[in-house]
């Protein structure tokens, strides 16, 4: 087991390397570069050149590439152009809001995504089957921004039950110990904040939710239909066996696989997502920050943190991987 | 010695006092005066908008579309550092309550050599910085020095935008404006420069130039940059402890959420009413429109033209600012067509300019005749104007061997909303149907916006395009120096009689024969027809119901202890 861990870790070398310099020239394609961000409707030819001499935007691609990867081999991501703050800082400020979002996304979409999926393969081609069905294709369809913006609308504007913006509300005394409020509550016991930090994340995390949620109704669906009507399963009603052990041992755990890998792909996706949910809900996390960048052609921050990310997923892979030998035991054997 | 203080000749600014500070208006002589002085919010409230102190919730939070890029306005270009900044800092010139003139502050008079080439400034006495440290000459030439002294990365254009830009160089460098500067009494400092420079008062109204504490400079290495040349971080000063004088002292700054300001109990004005200034970090302009309605901010900056109607109907005060912005569609005469006058002039005439600003620019949009606004110095009230007559376009495309019309790239940007173009998608449609009105066809070219101005300054490959400015202060060199001043690709044509009379009145220092001269380049800009001027727009600013009165400003100098609240 741990020499398959060390070589997917060793794997993971070159795939990052190939990466960094995908990136590097993805960003340097982007029409329009940092200093036309800079400068606005100042971008004279002059006034473009001489900001793109400072930063040595002008040296040829290799020279820059060499510098940035040397660098970052040091640990140094370098300085974001806009903010001037070190990338890694940035990012580091504000990931435990992204990955507090993320979770309780994720949190939502398996949480209520399994059970909606298994209920509707277990109601295969009745109506409530095809609601499910129905709707999941809905919640993959909609537009998230459309949704955020909908959800606000209602439950924030019109209702005024949750807020539109922010992780938590001012004048909230609130000890902020590891970046994650919900959690830096719950430890310090100052519950109120945490609730409040909760409030702040709800909608944000319902519309990011929606996607990942409909996907895996239709997988765990799908699985379940596929697994329900396998011989093991029918061997085993046969033999008379409870029908709690053949749904819990038999089909679940079975069924599962498919799904889990789903999730591993759908939390690295979340990632993405929150780019357009946090823009929504000025909610001070990566996503955000990087569509900032985008706009601003920050190449340091663009770089380092769609490195961050990749790096992030290909863990949450390896993670995935390494959780289907405990639910597959014929992957262990492998 | 003689006496210049503005450019204008406006009565209202040969003051030799300056205001308490921004509260001339003043929150005890009510809202109505507030109202009539400083081109306030008209309340649709009824009441008394000066409510006792105590009974108002005394923080104000504006919506920000963004972080400020720094606390040290020196090192910033950018409006949103600009709106911070103004509250904490003040400089030695301020700008006219509701207008765009140079006005005293921090210096209450000063005095220009005949040659305009040194100024000596009085200053306001009894100041203090927020550190504790006193406001004096010595500070001012600490200020001046501080620019002049940048080397290595403070002096580069990324940081150091409009002191580069305006006072042409650092020590060493031969274009290098400014001379020397000498504490000569306590309260009386001189700046000499090397050469006469007409906008060197009203350049000094830009929150990039206002006076910092010079020895909180000191103390937080204001000029320390850390990084490299290639990724420079700001110092420990601009991140977390800007001092100036203004009536807001800086409590603390959470990057991607907000920033927030205390009223600073020393101040040498009138605090006013708010007592605590939050800048929300809201990116995204119906995020902030929710956030509005939701009650969670008190106003935010450049409401979509589209919403207006609806939050002024909901109960909301919308207020504009009075124009300082010019909206134009420019004509690159690299393409063969546009390098013909007479088609140049066919397009001017098929623009209906007037239908143009009452369908889809906001209220309070002026339309164009030229390329500055109508309080810039050197605006002509007789420059040539082009009228709406899509027949006569028609008849000169004729005569210019185009009767059949031809196919023409319009460029235009989109997802993006400036203060001279809050809708460019909207502006684009209007115009593209006026000129196939008089048989143009328009090929549309929509660029994001990074990419549209790469592709607008960076090359010649577009065609008529829509573009703008908003004037960084008053002066007219701002605006038709920037455009006109010396051959662009944006522009695409070559006019050393034009650039010549540019470079020339850039030195001019009679504020009379300045405005003559530039009212005549205006004329010669009008007769060249390089682009139409469209619209004058106004950004439009949305705030709650309990804000009375807000000191909106064309040159967005808005400072908020000048704020009426009323509940």
């Amino acid at each position: 087991m741990l020499r398959t861990i060390g070589k997917r870790i060793l794997l993971l070398i070159p795939t990052l390397f190939g990466l960094t310099v995908l990136l590097f020239l993805w960003v340097r394609a982007l029409p329009g570069g940092p200093a036309a961000a800079l400068l606005g409707e100042r971008a004279t030819p002059e006034a473009v050149e001489r900001i793109n001499e400072a930063y040595g935007f002008d040296r040829p691609l290799h020279e820059q590439y060499v510098t940035w990867l040397g660098r970052l081999l040091q640990g140094d991501f370098g300085n974001s152009i806009s903010t001037r703050r070190p990338v890694l800082e940035e990012f580091a400020n504000r990931f435990p809001a992204t990955i507090e979002l993320s979770v309780l996304a994720l949190i939502i979409a398996v949480g209520i995504g399994i059970p909606l999926g298994y209920w509707a393969a277990r109601k295969h081609g009745k109506i409530l089957d095809h609601l499910m069905v129905g709707g999941s294709l809905l919640g993959i369809t909609i537009p998230v921004f459309f949704l955020a913006f909908m959800l606000k609308w209602l439950f924030a504007v019109q209702l005024g039950w949750l807020p539109t913006t922010g992780r938590q509300d001012r004048g909230i005394d609130a000890t902020h110990a590891t970046g994650f409020y919900v959690l830096d509550g719950l430890l310090t016991g100052e519950f109120d904040a945490a609730l409040n930090a909760l409030t702040h994340l709800l909608l944000p995390a319902l519309a990011l939710s929606t996607i990942p949620l409909a996907i895996i109704v239709r997988i765990t669906r799908a699985s379940v239909l596929e697994v329900l009507g396998a011989d093991y399963v029918r061997t085993g009603r046969a033999k008379g066996i409870a029908s709690k052990i053949i749904r819990n041992r038999f089909v679940l755990r079975n069924a599962m696989l498919p799904v889990v890998t789903t999730i591993g792909l759908q939390a690295g996706l979340l990632i993405s997502g929150a780019v357009l949910t946090e823009t929504v809900f000025a909610f001070p996390g990566v996503g955000g920050f990087l569509a900032t960048a985008i706009f601003a052609r920050d190449f340091p921050v663009l770089q380092g943190f769609v490195l961050f990310i990749a790096l992030a997923y290909a863990i949450i892979n390896l993670l995935v991987d390494i959780s289907y030998s405990f639910i597959d035991p014929r992957v262990r054997v492998q | 010695m003689r006496a210049i203080c503005f450019l204008n000749e406006r009565p209202s600014t040969v003051s030799i006092k300056p205001q308490k500070r921004r509260l001339k208006a003043g929150i005890a002589g009510g809202a109505a005066l507030a109202i009539a002085l400083t081109g306030c919010v008209e309340s649709q409230r009824d009441g008394d908008g000066d409510a006792p102190a105590d009974d108002v919730n005394s923080t104000f939070i504006f919506a920000a579309s963004s972080d400020p890029s720094g606390l040290d306005p020196a090192f910033a270009n950018d409006g949103e550092t600009f709106r911070i900044s103004r509250n904490i800092f003040e400089g030695l010139v301020g700008v006219e309550p509701g207008g765009a003139d140079p006005a005293p502050l921090l210096a209450t008079e000063w005095e220009a050599s005949e040659d305009g080439t040194s100024y000596t400034f009085q200053l306001q006495d009894g100041v203090t910085f927020h550190d504790g440290t006193e406001f004096n000459s010595e500070a001012v030439c600490a200020n001046f020095e501080r620019w002049y002294n940048w080397e290595g990365l403070p002096a580069a254009e990324s940081m150091s935008y409009y002191y580069g830009n305006l006072f042409q160089g650092n020590r060493g460098d031969e274009n290098a404006l400014y001379e020397s500067c000498s504490a000569d009494e306590e309260l009386v400092a001189t700046v000499n420069l090397t050469r006469p420079f007409t906008g060197f008062i009203p350049a000094l109204s830009l929150p990039a130039f206002a006076m910092q504490s010079p020895s909180a400079m000191e103390e937080y290495g204001a000029d320390d940059m850390g990084g490299t040349e290639d990724a420079p971080q700001y110092s420990e000063y601009a991140e977390a402890h800007p001092s100036g004088t203004g009536p807001f002292t800086f409590d603390s700054w959470s990057p991607g959420s907000e920033v927030v300001l205390q009223a600073n109990p020393d101040y040498w004005g009138e605090q006013g009413q708010v007592q605590e200034v939050v800048f929300r970090v809201i990116d995204d302009p119906t995020a902030r429109r929710q956030a509005l309605e939701a009650g969670d901010i008190d106003g935010y900056d450049l409401v979509a033209p589209a919403d207006t109607e609806a939050l002024e109907s909901a109960g909301y005060n919308i207020m504009q600012r009075d124009p300082f912005t010019i909206l134009y569609l420019g004509f690159n005469q690299q393409i063969e067509e546009l390098a013909d006058p007479l088609v140049r002039e066919a397009i001017t005439h098929a623009i209906d300019r007037e239908a143009l600003v009452s369908q889809v620019l906001p209220e309070g949009t002026e339309v164009a005749s030229q390329f500055i606004p109508p309080v810039v110095n050197g605006y002509n009230d007789d420059v040539t104007t082009y009228d709406h007559d899509p027949e006569l376009a028609r008849d000169l495309l004729e005569q210019a061997g185009y009767a059949d019309g031809f196919e023409l790239d319009f460029n235009y940007p989109v997802n993006v909303s400036r203060p001279y173009m809050p809708n460019p998608e909207q502006i684009f449609t209007a115009l593209s149907s006026q000129l196939e009105e008089v048989g143009i066809t328009v090929n549309p070219i929509a660029s994001e916006w990074v990419e549209y101005i790469d592709l607008m300054q960076g090359s010649p490959d577009h065609g008529i395009h829509l573009l703008g400015w908003t004037g960084d202060y008053n002066d007219t060199d701002n605006f038709i120096g920037v455009f006109f001043g010396s051959y662009s690709n944006e522009w695409g044509f070559e006019d050393d009689e034009l650039f010549s009379a540019l470079a020339d009145a850039r030195t001019l220092t009679d504020p009379d024969e300045a405005n003559s001269v530039y009212q005549d380049i205006n004329q010669q800009i009008a007769e060249a027809m390089p682009g139409v001027p469209l619209a004058h727009p106004a950004p439009s600013l949305a705030f709650n119901e309990r804000v009375e009165s807000y000191p909106a400003s064309p040159v967005n100098d808005e400072v908020y202890n000048e704020i009426v609240l009323s509940e």
